[in-house]
């Protein structure tokens, strides 16, 4: 291919995106012009057609006025949101890892059922009750699950612990005397990459115990 | 000479004590980057190729500076350059929130010109490739190394092995993605919060980078989200960040997609070996010759050790990189070492079976630490390794049991570069203060021990700070197994010399030499005489107005360099599905002294999880087609999960009493071990990881076959 021929490639480009994905070897010998976007491919539209609501949400006990956008995450508003009287939310111990419900980082109870919080609109979380980590436990008095992960020392870096206690508290409530094989089970939506597993499992088990 | 003193007499050291940080941690008030508000923080997000190789023809940012919210936008890039791997950066934006971000990123108008393009090995080194950097048909020079005589070696040995064994690119995986938050403050200061494992080197490199003088930029990285060698620099993302705080005056948080983290925060490199290796009729390992590759992306570093742990005299080995369209490797966990020691390992296993021998005898006989001689007879007994199929695949029915053993062998030892200070105040309070980081290992709590150790207390008594370089007191970086035993012996030294000072203000009252003081827990007293005695805050009630504020120094005598590590595998094969089950890990780890026995074990146990899902499950997928990676998330990239987590027996097998570290040596052995208890098993060997079931199933049938 000439070089004329690949600059009027691009200038037609420019007047109409061709969009998809280009394919390669191949696909290159032709010169195709692509845009590029980070998370989906030539996608030239935002979702900025999105209305504005007000809510209110019950999150630890303590009601919390807030405008968000219909694409609001629960998760977001724990984290970045701020209240309409201009403090910020700032629960950030449910922690933004995969973004996607694959990793259990975000776990928090809504009206005692473990949800991931990335996965669920703020919107449709009016009128739950919302628990995060920061409300696990009573005042000072740490839940049973939070004194066995210390005890136990079950957390490395930390970062997906927040996650696991949540889960576990889920998993108890239900359960109150899990097997091994059952706690695996009730924290398999949970993702450690430290590899602290092991003494996860001991700390659920000594808190079966308190419970 | 300075001594950590017997273990008879330690009260603190080498027990098993939780960390400082648990409370914050599992009640989610431990702040992370990631967590950090700040009044009027923008949301930093980057644009990135999604191609693995194209010219940036046209570059406009205009729409996205229009859209309301939106408070600046950069490029990353320039119409001209080139780009070489997906994920790499085109622009990138500073908005109101975060959504706001992602919807500017979407108006950036962006005009490729796509290349060709590899971004597999094959591709890379078939004839008529695209060079897509400055190496002939994109392999680097090799790197030969020769010992003793290699045809005289063959000629000796009675059985040989010749095999290619192959481990993919891993992923660090760190949950907290790699990022930071910039304050620029008035026209020279830089606040910096970052998810980083090397304050210091990441305050250094932003003071340069942005021309300010060190001591005007502020790194704090209280807590971080794991890092397994990836997190040492500020990164095209911090420099980002930086750049965006500068030109809007308010902060930005730019943390990375997970999908970024995959593409573009670092991998452990591939591995290909072709081994041809001899051994003598008694077992003598005679020869090793061997050619190998690994391709760390567009960058090079794809090294890997081979022959492994195990003695021979007489070796060739020739080693390259491949370059390909992809994100540049790191360091990472024990870099080069977890799939050369699976190579190695595989081929013992290989020779000792051609031999004859129990693959364990095998070993003995070609190991020359003495340490791992022990080990192996610990760990052997642990695992009940007698109860082993002596002819490999011999179990009947469906679910088929085996045992394999792996080595691994690493330094740790610390080095200089470490200031700490400790402070012992009139009230009795006392802190202590270094430039460290805690990685996730636990050296917050370490020098706590360390320091309570030394002066009667217990850890919870000490304020540590680190994590942040405003104390101006550094530390080196989170990597080499270095933190513990670069940071422990500054934190005993500066311990000693606070209590000497202590002492001296205490002498007086006691009405005894400095000499012949000792400290008691919670207090000092005389040694001739022990009625004679105060409290701690008796003693630091001597102190009036003033504090005793001593440094440290690093000493040779309180760490030592060098762990030996060896691992036994228990696992069950459905043969029906392919799926590995590991039934039993035995982890028998040197460490030297373990300041925190939990936290010993604790590392041990992950290293093993993360060698088994290096094993088992870990693996990026390139498409050929497209140059993209087919598994950037966590879904499709597995990680260890409960289900995949099976019993494991740490053992710390702390052979002196000097301080080595031990982050990551236990990743190593785990590797040769499951697949050779695999083998072990199915009586088929699978030289390619991960060990998945499709690959097992082909294997187990041509078998058949």
């Amino acid at each position: 291919m000439s070089d004329k021929e690949k600059k009027q490639g691009t200038e037609i480009s420019r007047r109409s995106f061709i969009k998809g994905v280009g394919t390669g070897t191949v696909a290159a010998t032709v010169v195709p012009t692509i845009l590029v976007g980070d998370e989906k491919t030539a996608e030239a539209q935002t979702d900025q057609a999105t209305t504005n609501a007000e809510i209110q949400l019950n999150i630890n006990g303590k009601l919390y006025e807030i405008e968000v956008e219909s694409r609001t995450t629960l998760l977001t508003v724990l984290r970045d949101g701020i209240d309409t009287n201009g403090n910020n939310v700032d629960l950030t111990g449910a922690k933004l890892i995969c973004d996607k419900g694959e990793c259990g980082g975000c776990t928090i109870l809504v009206d005692d059922k473990p949800v991931y919080a990335c996965m669920m609109l703020a919107m449709d979380a009016q009128g739950k009750q919302i628990t995060t980590v920061e409300g696990i436990a009573n005042g000072d008095e740490l839940h049973p699950v939070q004194e066995a992960f210390i005890k136990h020392d079950a957390m490395m870096c930390g970062f997906c612990t927040p996650g696991f206690v949540v889960s576990s508290v889920a998993l108890l409530n239900e359960n109150k005397k899990p097997t091994l094989e059952e706690i695996k089970d009730g924290l398999s939506g949970n993702t450690c990459r430290c590899g602290t597993y092991p003494f996860i499992f001991d700390a659920v088990e000594t808190a079966s115990d308190k419970m | 000479m300075a001594s950590w003193g017997e273990a008879s007499q330690s009260r603190l050291i080498g027990k098993r004590i939780t960390r400082l940080s648990g409370k914050d941690k599992v009640t989610g008030k431990a702040k992370y980057t990631y967590d950090i508000n700040r009044p009027g923080l923008l949301y930093g997000r980057i644009l990135r190729s999604d191609v693995a190789r194209a010219n940036v023809v046209g570059l406009d940012l205009t729409a996205a500076e229009e859209l309301p919210g939106v408070k600046a936008v950069i490029e990353l890039t320039q119409v001209g350059n080139q780009l070489r791997y997906q994920g790499q950066e085109i622009a990138a934006v500073a908005a109101e929130t975060d959504d706001i971000a992602k919807d500017a990123l979407r108006l950036i108008h962006v005009e490729l010109e796509e290349l060709p393009f590899v971004v597999t090995e094959e591709d890379a080194m078939a004839e008529g490739a695209p060079e897509i950097r400055d190496w002939t048909g994109n392999k680097s020079n090799p790197g030969v190394d020769e010992r003793g005589n290699l045809e005289a070696g063959f000629e000796e040995a009675a059985v040989t092995v010749e095999a290619t064994y192959h481990t993919p690119v891993q992923t660090h995986v760190c949950l907290e993605t790699h990022g930071n938050v910039a304050e620029w403050r008035g026209e020279e200061y830089l606040t910096f919060w970052a998810s980083t494992q090397a304050v210091f080197g990441v305050r250094n490199d932003l003071a340069r980078t942005f021309e300010l003088p060190a001591n005007q930029v502020r790194v704090i990285t209280e807590h971080m989200g794991g890092g397994f060698g990836s997190k040492f620099g500020p990164g095209i993302e911090g420099h980002t960040a930086v750049r965006l705080s500068k030109m809007t005056g308010k902060p930005v948080k730019l943390m990375l997609t997970r999908r970024a983290e995959h593409l573009v925060a670092g991998n452990r490199p591939s591995m290909t070996q072709h081994v041809k290796a001899g051994a003598t009729s008694d077992g003598r390992l005679v020869a090793y010759d061997m050619q190998g590759y690994g391709t760390g992306g567009i960058s090079s570093g794809a090294g890997f050790t081979g022959p492994y742990v195990y003695h021979v005299e007489n070796l060739r080995t020739q080693r390259f990189n491949v370059a390909t369209n992809a994100g540049n490797q790191r360091a990472m966990r024990a870099p080069g070492h977890p799939q050369g020691a699976f190579a190695m390992d595989s081929l013992m296993d290989e020779l000792a079976e051609k031999l004859g021998m129990n693959p364990l005898e095998f070993r003995r006989l070609n190991d020359q630490s003495e340490v791992r001689q022990a080990q192996y007879t610990l760990g052997a007994q642990e695992i009940g390794w007698h109860k082993r199929n002596t002819i490999p695949g011999s179990g009947t029915g469906i679910m088929k049991r085996g045992m394999g053993v792996g080595s691994g062998q690493w330094g740790g030892g610390g080095g200089r570069g470490t200031q700490a200070r400790v402070t012992i105040n009139a009230d009795g309070t006392v802190e202590a203060v270094t430039g460290t980081q805690d990685i996730g290992t636990g050296i917050r709590t370490a020098i706590a021990i360390i320091v309570a150790e030394e002066l009667g207390l217990q850890p919870t008594d000490i304020s540590v700070t680190i994590g942040d370089s405003e104390p101006g007191l550094p530390s080196g970086g989170s990597g080499g197994s270095q933190t513990t035993p670069s940071v422990a012996p500054v934190i005993k030294t500066a311990a000693e010399a606070a209590k000497q000072k202590l002492f001296a203000h205490v002498a007086p009252l006691l009405q005894a030499p400095v000499d012949d003081l000792r400290i008691g827990t919670g207090t000092i007293y005389v040694a001739s005489d022990r009625t004679k005695t105060v409290t701690w805050k008796q003693a630091t009630g001597q102190l009036g107005m003033e504090s005793i504020s001593e440094g440290g120094n690093w000493d040779q005598e309180l760490r030592q360099g060098g762990v030996a590590g060896t691992q036994f595998a228990e696992v069950e094969v459905d043969t029906q599905t392919g799926q590995v089950k590991v039934l039993k890990i035995v982890a028998v780890q040197d460490c030297g002294l373990a300041i925190n026995r939990l936290a010993t074990e604790s590392q041990i146990n992950g290293g093993v999880i993360m060698g088994l899902g290096q094993t088992l499950l870990e693996e990026r997928i390139m498409d050929p087609q497209t140059g993209r990676m087919l598994n950037a998330n966590l879904e499709d990239y597995k990680v260890p999960g409960t289900f995949e987590i099976p019993e494991i027996k740490p053992i710390v097998f702390d052979t002196h009493r000097r301080v080595s570290g031990v982050g990551e040596p236990p990743c190593i052995p785990t590797l040769g071990a499951i697949a050779n208890a695999v083998y072990n098993a199915i009586g088929v060997r699978i030289r390619e990881l991960p060990i998945t079931p499709d690959k097992v199933l082909t294997a187990l049938a041509q078998k058949k076959a």
